[in-house]
């Protein structure tokens, strides 16, 4: 498991903080947009959120673990989303998911072990009619089988056996 | 370039919606300009390049449609574009083999609106989808945009408008059906101030994307129907929520929003009356329960997103406890064609209690699978198969899914069904926002159950003991079931569960949630026996139910299933019959897919 990283350079916070009004509607937003720069919502963040809404860290917990596009633990760096929407379902998109784990050793809300990817199921990303569909941070690929996810993976620099080397 | 070429006035429209996108449609547009562009100053009359929202046809895409002369490209790859430019866009000369192939005729159309797809279509909501770019307000105001905007502030009371939406029999396009009027008149009626509008672009229903496409292709037609409603209830703040998914979305919709501040259309004085309105866009967090209406106000207001009880309805207490307007993104497109050309106008098309048209994204295992809109009335089977083009490969129709998770599956005999609010819901489904899933013989209902339960089982939020909890029992059964553990008795263990979830959970999630089991149930209880009794299932999804067999007197020995087969479970010699051991066999069902013979069978589960 990923441990939550220590010291992370809270500049960028401060400035995120600043674009918002000290109102809680903007909460969301702020949370959004610091996981959006660390991948993650680290907790000195968190801290500095607290202080400047005047919202108790457990409130910034429930949000945090409510809302999918929010996580506690750090992300990969690219971020394999494979959408299991129904159209995609019944068009195989749980054969790419199995292709992946294979692929990566990596199961569904994980994080490889050198953090470069992270695999997510998501319902449904409005593309169905190219089911079964998967995003890799924000590219699209359509019509997808098994066979082809190996190539598309090698894109970004890894499948499994050349990269347990790393 | 040589030559005089014909080009006065060509507009080169490609399509960059989400489907065309994911298909480099990107790569042509910038190709096609970097050839406009070279053309030098010696054109009198040069050809204009726009990107546009979603047409649509996503399974054809990327898509290139030339005007004036409505020349309709499918299929385009980059390697076309030379062609394309050459003698279309240059000398206005047709390429056969790029024109869309209808396959209910077999011939290509030069327009696709000659198409079956496209001639049983009927467009207001997606009314510019596809002919405008929606990075530009002026291509709406071309077509007629913020007409219905100056109509509305200049000679029409509030009063008026709301009863033209009224009259005009309008109902909510996010799954309900309420009327939109009447929820108006409500919130106008309450004396509390400020009051609020909300577009709910939350769109979450897996196999759905219509909200999408009007947010990212048409932004102005919400923006604006929204500015009208808020003038109708005496609102001057809006939001527009957009599900965290859609970036694109967010993104055309913000620049619209900007675009409509610096002409006048938002803001101070809107465009010279005395009417004030803002607008800004909230990104939702990625959870469905979001969609609910007092969920989604939640999460506007920074808390997370659990719905309350609604004894006292928004349009009373809403945002902030302030009245409020919430209305689904399509909705809030139709209010400007209503006010446009007449509530009467709008009234004529449908059925007698459903108004108008309704937009269905058509997907799962349909030929033209894409967004459509059609007129109420309109029977399923006239979707699926004229507008459909009918079932994938060689399948047969097996159930229409309708209205994402809270809906329900809806079998053949019920294909002449029309499709209005009222219908659907007798059918025990419901119209919801409008995905439409087409299933054919390959699909497990009981799978697909299990499938939809596991999605509500994730996004309840928890709140109500009868849908966290009950949901999960149900899905527990399902599961079992799909594993062959089924026993007697499950099935009306099912039956009395849903009863209580549907009665006892607060909001829409729970109250709907059991409805993908009790339709499948209702209409494919064989399907269930099957499971339950035999360990076997018939589809061929459920892996512990199912082995494959080759028909030996079918297989003509061609090897295509043993060189695709990820196991290499399938021998046999070139020409002779091929065989499947069973053992090494993990049932993915690729034989079965490329067997070009059908020599491929289900049988029952392997013993275990």
């Amino acid at each position: 498991m990923i441990q939550e990283k220590r010291g992370e350079d809270l500049s960028q916070v401060k400035s995120i903080l600043d674009r918002y009004p000290r109102e809680r509607r903007f909460l969301l937003a702020i949370l959004q947009d610091i996981q959006k720069t660390y991948n993650y919502l680290p907790r000195e963040a968190l801290n500095e959120v607290r202080d400047y809404l005047g919202i108790p860290l457990s409130s910034l917990y429930s949000m945090a673990t409510f809302y999918k596009a929010l996580s506690l633990k750090p992300k990969g760096t690219y971020v394999i989303k494979v959408c299991d929407g129904t159209a995609c379902h019944i068009r195989g998109s749980m054969d790419l998911i199995d292709e992946i784990r294979k692929l990566l050793s990596v199961s569904p809300g994980e994080v490889t072990k050198d953090g470069r990817f992270s695999l997510e199921t998501v319902n449904c990303v409005g593309s169905c009619a190219l089911a079964p569909v998967m995003v890799i941070n924000d590219k699209y690929y359509g019509n997808l089988k098994p066979a082809m996810v190996k190539e598309i993976l090698a894109g970004y620099g890894g499948i499994r056996g050349d990269w347990d080397t790393k | 370039m040589t030559g005089t070429p014909n080009n006065s006035g060509k507009t080169v429209l490609v399509c960059c919606g989400t489907g065309c996108l994911a298909n480099n449609s990107m790569e042509i547009y910038k190709e096609l300009k970097k050839r406009v562009e070279a053309l030098g100053p010696g054109f009198a009359v040069r050809p204009v390049l726009k990107t546009t929202g979603c047409n649509g046809l996503c399974e054809k895409g990327p898509i290139v449609n030339i005007l004036p002369d409505d020349i309709f490209y499918c299929r385009v790859r980059v390697s076309d574009v030379d062609e394309i430019f050459e003698k279309t866009i240059l000398r206005g000369e047709v390429i056969e083999r790029l024109l869309y192939l209808d396959t209910s005729t077999g011939r290509r159309v030069r327009s696709h609106k000659e198409s079956e797809f496209y001639r049983r279509q009927l467009k207001i909501a997606l009314r510019n989808i596809g002919q405008i770019d929606p990075a530009s307000i002026d291509d709406y105001i071309e077509r007629g945009g913020y007409n219905a905007l100056k109509k509305a502030l200049f000679e029409m009371s509030p009063e008026l408008v709301i009863s033209e939406i009224e009259r005009s029999g309008l109902r909510g396009r996010g799954g309900a059906g309420f009327p939109t009027g009447y929820k108006w008149r409500q919130c106008k009626r309450v004396n509390s101030f400020p009051k609020y509008v909300v577009c709910n672009g939350d769109e979450g229903d897996p196999g759905a994307f219509m909200d999408r496409s009007i947010m990212e292709g048409d932004p102005h037609s919400v923006i604006e129907g929204m500015i009208i409603g808020a003038y109708a209830v005496g609102s001057k703040k809006g939001f527009i929520y957009i599900r965290d998914e859609y970036s694109l979305a967010v993104r055309n919709v913000s620049k619209a929003i900007e675009d409509a501040y610096s002409r006048g259309f938002l803001g101070r004085g809107i465009m010279g009356s005395g009417f004030n309105f803002d607008v800004e866009v909230v990104r939702g967090g990625g959870a469905f329960v979001c969609g609910e209406s007092t969920a989604l106000m939640a999460s506007i207001e920074g808390r997370v997103g659990e719905p309350r009880v609604k004894y006292i309805r928004s349009t009373e207490k809403g945002l902030w406890g302030q009245p409020t307007v919430l209305n689904n993104v399509e909705t809030w497109a139709n209010v400007p064609v209503i006010i446009d050309r007449g509530a009467d106008w709008f009234a004529a098309i449908g059925t007698d209690r459903s108004k108008g048209t309704k937009v269905f994204s058509l997907v799962g295992k349909v030929k033209n699978t894409g967004l459509i809109e059609v007129p109420m009335g309109i029977t399923l089977r006239e979707i699926i198969f004229d507008i459909g083009g009918g079932i994938t490969g060689n399948g047969k129709f097996k159930a229409v899914q309708t209205g994402g998770p809270s809906g329900g599956c809806i079998p053949e005999a019920l294909l002449d069904l029309p499709v209005d609010f009222d219908s659907l819901d007798r059918a025990g489904s419901m119209m919801g926002s409008g995905g439409m899933i087409v299933m054919d013989e390959t699909t497990c209902m009981v799978e697909v159950a299990r499938y939809y339960l596991k999605f509500l089982s994730e996004e309840s939020c928890g709140k109500c003991t009868p849908c966290r909890e009950g949901i999960r029992r149900m899905l527990e059964i399902l599961e079992d079931i799909c594993a062959g553990r089924g026993q007697e008795g499950d099935l009306e263990l099912l039956l009395e569960l849903s009863e209580t979830v549907k009665e006892a959970s607060l909001c829409g999630l729970g109250k709907t949630a059991p409805n993908p089991v009790l339709t499948t149930i209702k209409y494919f209880e064989s399907e269930y026996l099957a499971h339950i009794r035999d360990k076997r299932c018939p589809a061929g999804v459920c892996r512990k139910l199912t082995s494959y067999r080759i028909n030996t007197d079918l297989c003509r020995g061609c090897g295509l299933c043993a060189k695709k087969c990820p196991a290499g479970a399938i021998s046999g010699k070139p020409g002779a019959p091929h065989i499947i051991d069973v053992s090494s066999c993990i049932v993915c069902g690729t034989c079965r897919e490329v067997c070009r013979f059908n020599a491929v069978e289900v049988i029952g589960g392997r013993s275990e």
